[in-house]
């Protein structure tokens, strides 16, 4: 096994608890009605081409993305329209979605939906890149940019390696865990797609050291296929970032504001790699995803295999029921997820995972003043200064926060988790982040 | 139906609270203690239960009465600084000049300035050089160390510190060896282990030590501060050693003599009032470095580390401007 490697700057360890990690992914049963948000992709939300009383088919076109930045949304199930109106999203916004009653489960004709794994690659590059936009992928490890835009190399770069994370450093989740477990050959059959995507010959998989078993899996399989290395990291968060993430796997530092591509990497998600080998080789369009329910109180927390657009409710009752205490419904990890009003909303594209607090873990601490003790200056993995960037937003000095690269924060969390005064660093750094944005983009 | 709660990420937080970091400190701070108990007696007992219990009575009284704002006595904060007072004083100390020390730490260093947090000068040096400044006298007649169970009795009740007779002896022209000769200057390894006229706490390097290499490995400070002034003092020693030998005394005697040990790890150590940032924090214990070896060898006091602390204490803002940690992604062209 390699040396473990990780990133140089800051970083923190919060408690895994990752509960169903020796959990094995079960299919949940088709809900009567699918709540199909039409912005699930970063970017602009694609068009719908169905209308009320359509009837449609499993894998179904029914909105498409016009605009470069955009990805297709195909029909979860069969059944029929129902309206396409606002609904509430996990964003906690209401926004234009397809209301789908379901009937059945019959999927359109040109997909392949029998379990034999298909190893060789017939398409061509740009074949390749043209299925993925077709069938709608996005990255599913929760950023959800459209998969397609990102295998397009602007002219005068090249993709020297492509870094596939599976490093899943936010606690509690293990969708990615369980993917690597129980499909690893689909993921590098993905992944070397990927690559000749990218006309790339090296690809990297970081997995951290807490999923030996994935580890030894992975490993083992990879022998199989050409330049795909597989790199266990030193167990820390964020590692997951994008920058952290190239930075622990091949030692090269993204430039401030820039893309990974500056540096010769091109980044994805082991869930993104699986998509990948099911559009290409199965012609199967993104409508569905591995979703970790999870929770110290949940009486089933588990890996469940999810159509897009099932509530979140459905997958709490598989799961057991919603607990008594429950005092916080997260859509994501503990350290970046989006705390939720209600568990009325539907799953996405971009859902990993769905934790519940109980009320005694939902409260924050009393914030007290700050000491000065320069940990969140420490933990930060951008080497940036938390404490002055939240006064200086505090203050309304966006200029000087400016200079101070607030821009380059990825709101991993670490300093507010750190800070022994209990302090909102992040909440002042996002505002900081919105305003000092606004400021910048006036500019020009 | 239930209510849940809204918020920004993240939804955990790490085990930290400034309590925990301050009994880490109290926790570091009891090796010197129970030393300066062996070596001063029940008067060290004494000087540390006054000291601290006048600096939480005057931080509650302050906060209640004055700013009625919240109580924070419990952080722990007011009985560190308190104990960092009496550590700062010799032994025999009278009671009221005490509580007047810890009214100036409290009220003037710190809760003036708003607090915990808030203050630009370290608290309990602030008390120490207005003790010092106020009460030179009482300040600066040290009891001689006087080992419990110790089977020879002595008859002198106060004594010279070792830096003392050093400055005393080099003003009226000797040499470092008549210095040395002196009957009362102690012998190495008492300096070492403590056994020597002082402040109660800064007697014994190697408790000191202990306490540093505690709050290192609890990441309440970081080993740069601590270390950086003690190699500048050893430098600059070193250097004037080798220049004249007979002026200038070997370097071990200035680590190991005087409070250099208790500024360098506890005191100049302090979040509050030190730079926020790695490379900054190098800076700042070179500069006290320089300015404690500078007191020293030509300063007017046999000590000089509280003056350096302070002095510095004040450069800490703008360390903290011009210091920056290394940010990620920052590319050299």
């Amino acid at each position: 096994m390699n040396k473990l490697k990780t990133f140089t700057i800051g970083g923190v360890h919060p408690h895994e608890n990752k509960l169903t990690d020796q959990v094995a992914i079960r299919t949940l049963p088709l809900p009567k009605q699918l709540i199909i948000p039409l912005g699930q992709n970063l970017g602009v939300p694609p068009k719908p081409i169905v209308k009320k009383g359509d009837e449609v088919k499993t894998g179904q076109l029914i909105a498409r993305g016009e605009a470069f930045i955009s990805s297709n949304i195909h029909a979860p199930a069969s059944g029929k329209i129902l309206k396409i109106d606002d609904a509430l999203d996990a964003s906690g916004y209401r926004r234009q979605a397809i209301f789908l009653d379901v009937t059945g489960d019959e999927w359109a004709d040109d997909i392949d939906t029998s379990g034999t794994i298909e190893r060789e690659i017939k398409l061509s590059k740009s074949e390749i890149v043209a299925r993925i936009k077709e069938c709608g992928l996005v990255g599913l490890g929760g950023a959800t940019f459209p998969t397609h835009v990102k295998m397009m190399i602007p002219d005068g770069k090249k993709a020297e390696y492509l870094i596939i994370n599976g490093v899943e450093c936010e606690p509690y989740l293990t969708s990615d865990h369980r993917m690597m477990l129980e499909k690893g050959d689909e993921i590098l059959v993905g992944v070397s797609i990927m690559m000749r995507a990218l006309d790339t010959e090296k690809a990297v998989i970081g997995i951290e050291n807490n999923k030996p078993d994935a580890i030894a899996k992975l490993s083992q399989l990879a022998q199989s296929y050409k330049g795909i290395q597989i790199q266990p990291l030193k167990v820390k968060y964020p590692q997951g970032g994008e920058k952290q993430l190239i930075k622990a796997c091949v030692n090269r530092e993204v430039p401030s504001g820039k893309l990974p591509i500056e540096v010769g990497c091109v980044v994805s998600n082991v869930g993104t790699a699986f998509a990948v080998y099911e559009a290409v080789q199965k012609n199967k369009p993104l409508i569905e995803r591995v979703v970790t329910i999870t929770g110290k109180n949940l009486t089933h927390p588990s890996n469940f295999l999810v159509r897009v657009g099932t509530p979140i409710s459905d997958l709490i009752a598989a799961a057991g029921g919603m607990p008594e205490d429950t005092g916080k419904l997260i859509n994501g990890g503990p350290m970046m997820g989006k705390s939720l009003s209600t568990p009325d909303v539907p799953v996405v594209k971009g859902s990993s995972g769905i934790l519940l607090l109980k009320n005694e873990e939902s409260k924050r601490p009393t914030p007290k003043t700050c000491i000065r003790c320069s940990k969140c200056t420490v933990v930060c993995p951008m080497g940036l200064e938390p404490f002055l960037l939240s006064k200086l937003s505090k203050l309304g000095l966006y200029e000087r926060a400016e200079k101070e690269q607030i821009m380059d924060c990825i709101e991993c969390g670490s300093c507010q988790f750190t800070c022994p005064s209990g302090l909102p660093l992040l909440d002042y750094l996002r505002l900081g982040k919105q305003k000092t944005g606004q400021l910048i983009r006036n500019r020009k | 139906m239930s209510l849940f709660t809204i918020s920004g990420s993240p939804h955990v937080h790490g085990e930290e609270n400034v309590k925990k970091i301050m009994l880490t400190v109290v926790y570091a701070m009891v090796p010197a203690m129970l030393v300066s108990i062996y070596f001063f007696g029940l008067d060290a007992l004494r000087v540390m239960l006054i000291a601290v219990g006048a600096s939480i009575f005057f931080e509650y009284v302050i906060q209640k009465y004055l700013i009625k704002g919240p109580i924070t006595i419990t952080d722990g904060s007011a009985a560190v600084a308190g104990i960092l007072l009496a550590f700062n004083v010799p032994a025999n100390v009278p009671a009221w000049m005490l509580v007047a020390g810890a009214l100036v730490t409290i009220g003037v260093a710190k809760m003036s300035f708003g607090g915990l947090g808030k203050n630009p000068f370290n608290p309990a040096l602030v008390g120490r050089v207005f003790m010092l400044i106020s009460f030179p006298v009482q300040m600066t007649s040290w009891p001689v160390a006087k080992p419990l169970f110790a089977s020879h009795l002595t008859d002198a009740i106060t004594g010279p510190t070792a830096l003392g007779l050093l400055k005393e002896g080099v003003g009226a022209g000797k040499t470092v060896d008549q210095i040395l000769a002196d009957p009362q200057m102690p012998q190495y390894l008492d300096r070492l282990m403590g056994n020597m006229s002082g402040s109660l706490g800064e007697v014994s390097a190697i408790a000191l030590i202990i306490g540093g290499i505690f709050m290192v490995i609890r990441k309440v400070i970081d080993w740069q501060v601590p270390v950086s002034i003690i190699l500048t003092v050893f430098i600059m020693a070193e250097i004037f050693h080798l220049i004249d030998p007979q002026h200038y005394i070997e370097p071990s005697f200035h680590l190991f003599s005087g409070g250099l040990m208790l500024g360098a790890i506890f005191m100049a150590t302090d979040m509050v009032s030190s730079p926020m940032n790695l490379s900054g924090k190098i800076v700042f214990g070179v500069g006290i470095g320089l300015i404690t070896i500078i007191i020293r060898l030509w300063g007017a006091y046999p000590e000089g580390i509280s003056f350096a602390i302070l002095i510095m204490n004040a450069f800490t803002p703008l360390i903290n401007n011009a210091f920056k940690p290394k940010r990620f992604g920052l590319v050299k062209k």
